[in-house]
């Protein structure tokens, strides 16, 4: 199926989904930030300073990389990874927050305020912030502090104050309620480094066309190495950063499929998922119009998933458009199959992924016996070593004195 | 006219300021409530604001994100509001404001959210997080069941958004006095007067002023400038404290005396 447009309106809808809805206190913040980035995209000495810090701070381009043995495990479709976990930070998150900071010193913003789930972004957040000397405050959800412990000793370590958020979920969801919180009550000296696709315009164009280059590098790379597109792009889905950053040089591909894999976390019943098109219905929540994890009476339901990261009620706004329009198809993956997934990996290519990557990869990895011959690319989105306490208590038989050497029958948290 | 525009109609013409007071529907019981709200008016509240509970209220400080918790918590829905609206209607013509965010209203549907709340005797609706920009789907249908949309106009909005506001809004505008969320603070912003001055170039509606006014005294001062203060956070913490005790319906209604006649005084 073709898709007959790339970019939002101007009020930032994708078809029905998207738009602005924020309290009117505000709106005037959203159109300034709207119109410096706007501006950015056509001033060359911004696009030259941000293309410096991709190549020599943040080490873009990234590898294309070929997992020959787990495919050859796997026994059918090859598999290519994007290596968007050797970024500089370990995870695509620096190319919005370098790409974002930079807005911040154009605005004259001197304090920069985000959210984190994984941590990730805020990593990613502290790091630029620390390089362009700016106050940084990175709210975080309890939950997710305590499953993220080293990422948030990283962002103090960096010079950020991380933020415990200890209500609702105490996860993602309600981080960004509270930055949001801030962001009001702060305007006139806060830019809100918003991490993922979503929120209300312009942060989800924003954030996907800071990382289009994943795409644009890896389309590239495919047709350097192979001599063809892939026949499959296979990236997790939270908020969808990376994802739509994979996807988006390959939507006018229309042979090209495109794979979302949301968190399936302990199935798809409510409360134990964060698979916003499996259960989820159009809503809106902090700023957007998209698929939203809700009740009945429109109250946000909670949400659960291995992965922090992914653990989030809604999804942003493009990749509900793609979705009605059929030109992307998102699945799901279970925790279990998620740290399966990780530990093939880990095991098969030497390379340990973030559990959020994992969901990608497993989807690739269930794929890729029942089709030999096709081409899958993975966008491998961040390392793994922020995971290594949940990797630990999943596979206590690796940790201790003298850890067995087999593989571990883990794998079902 | 609607209830809401009679009652400003009526205190401009008796050079009265309106007592406008918000709290959480639910909290602490959706039954407790009619008592409540009798209470308040017994005080001297003209206007009721019924604050719709939400998982995610991003505009609210803790003193309400706590009592919508607690209203979440004992089964408070937009359903159950109306129905609050109509037990209320049976003893009182206060005029009843739903205060909402957006995803309950939409979930129930706007144009059944117009039948539903004309039905029940609610007077309007403000819903936090809907700009104007987004307004359409939301204002045609509940004009059209004759009740009023209630927008809110900040200090950060420009002129040219402020006439949008007004142009959107019916019954009175909201003005926010301050950059932030909810919840009392220690004196009135300076931000409070410009805006009103920047909004009376601009529309005929009545003006009221909220978030933060907490005191007598901040009341007053507000007064001098608005047709209407809205005080919520400190309602919603007294009903924090007093809990589901007897003493609760008292505090109240002592406590909106103190404020109207601050704000008359």
């Amino acid at each position: 199926m073709s898709v007959t447009k790339l970019e939002p309106d101007a009020q930032g809808h994708f078809g029905p989904y998207g738009g602005r809805y924020v309290p009117e206190t505000l709106m005037a913040p959203l159109e300034d930030v709207e119109r410096a980035w706007m501006q950015s995209r056509e001033d060359s000495s911004f696009q030259a300073e941000l293309s410096d810090l991709l190549k020599n701070f943040a080490g873009r381009p990234t590898a294309l990389y070929e997992a020959k043995r787990l495919a050859e495990a796997l026994g059918g479709a090859r598999i290519f990874l994007k290596r968007e976990d050797l970024l500089h930070t370990g995870a695509h998150k620096i190319n919005n927050c370098l790409g974002q900071v930079l807005l911040a010193k154009r605005m004259g913003k001197r304090r920069v305020i985000a959210e984190t789930g994984a941590g990730q972004h805020g990593v990613a957040t502290a790091t630029v912030c620390a390089l362009f000397g700016m106050e940084c405050v990175v709210y975080m959800g309890e939950e997710d502090m305590a499953r993220q412990r080293l990422n948030v000793f990283r962002m103090r370590l960096l010079g950020a104050r991380v933020v415990g958020v200890g209500y609702g979920s105490k996860t993602l969801k309600d981080a960004i309620s509270e930055a949001m919180r801030d962001w009001v009550t702060n305007i006139a000296t806060t830019h809100y480094l918003l991490g993922s696709a979503l929120g209300a315009h312009p942060y989800p164009v924003m954030v996907r066309d800071f990382h289009r280059c994943i795409g644009e590098e890896a389309r590239a790379q495919m047709l350097e190495r192979t001599g063809r597109l892939p026949d499959t792009v296979f990236a997790c889905v939270g908020g969808g950063s990376n994802a739509i950053g994979a996807f988006h040089a390959f939507l006018p591909d229309a042979q090209v499929e495109l794979v979302g894999v949301e968190a399936g976390g302990h199935g798809i019943r409510p409360g134990e998922h964060a698979a916003r098109f499996h259960g989820g219905a159009p809503g809106v929540l902090q700023g957007s119009r998209s698929y939203l994890l809700q009740d009945g009476d429109g109250q946000v339901l909670l949400t659960h998933s291995v992965s922090a990261g992914l653990d989030y009620a809604m999804v942003g706004p493009e990749h509900a458009w793609l979705h009605d329009q059929g030109r992307a198809s998102y699945t799901y993956c279970e925790d279990g199959a998620a740290l399966r997934a990780a530990l093939q990996l880990s095991r098969t290519e030497g390379i340990i992924p973030a559990l959020e990557s994992a969901h990608g990869l497993a989807e690739a990895i269930r794929r890729a016996p029942g089709e030999p011959g096709k081409v899958f690319l993975v966008n491998l989105s961040g390392r793994g070593d922020k995971d290594i306490d949940i990797y630990r208590a999943v596979f206590p038989e690796l940790d201790g004195d003298e850890p067995a050497g087999d593989t571990p029958q883990g794998g079902t948290a | 006219m609607s209830r809401i525009g009679e009652l400003f109609t009526r205190k401009r013409a008796e050079k009265k300021p309106v007592l406008i007071g918000y709290i959480t529907a639910g909290d602490p019981s959706p039954e407790r409530m009619p008592s409540l709200i009798a209470a308040l008016e017994r005080g001297g509240v003209d206007l009721i604001e019924l604050g719709v509970p939400f998982s995610d209220p991003v505009a609210d400080g803790p003193v309400i994100m706590k009592a919508s918790e607690r209203a979440l918590a004992a089964g408070m829905t937009l359903a159950k509001v109306l129905d609050l609206a109509r037990a209320v209607r049976l003893q009182s013509e206060i005029p009843l404001l739903l205060f909402s965010y957006l995803n309950p209203v939409m979930r129930y549907g706007f144009s059944k959210l117009a039948a539903d709340a004309k039905a029940a005797g609610a007077d309007g609706c403000l819903l936090t997080d809907l700009s104007v920009e987004e307004a359409d789907e939301f204002v045609a249908p509940l004009r059209e069941a004759g009740l009023d949309t209630v927008f809110l106009a900040a200090p950060t909005s420009p002129p040219e958004r402020l006439r949008r506001v007004a142009d959107h809004s019916s019954g009175f505008v909201y003005l926010v006095s301050r950059t932030g969320v909810t919840g009392e603070q220690s004196r009135l912003s300076a931000s409070v007067g410009p805006l009103v001055e920047s909004l009376r170039a601009r529309t005929a509606l009545p003006l009221a002023v909220g978030f933060g006014i907490s005191t007598p005294e901040q009341a007053r001062e507000t007064a001098r400038l608005a047709d209407g203060v809205v005080v919520g956070s400190a309602f919603v913490r007294i009903v924090e404290a007093q809990g589901a005790g007897p003493g609760l319906e008292p505090a109240l209604e002592a406590f909106a005396r103190a404020l109207k006649t601050g704000m008359e005084g």
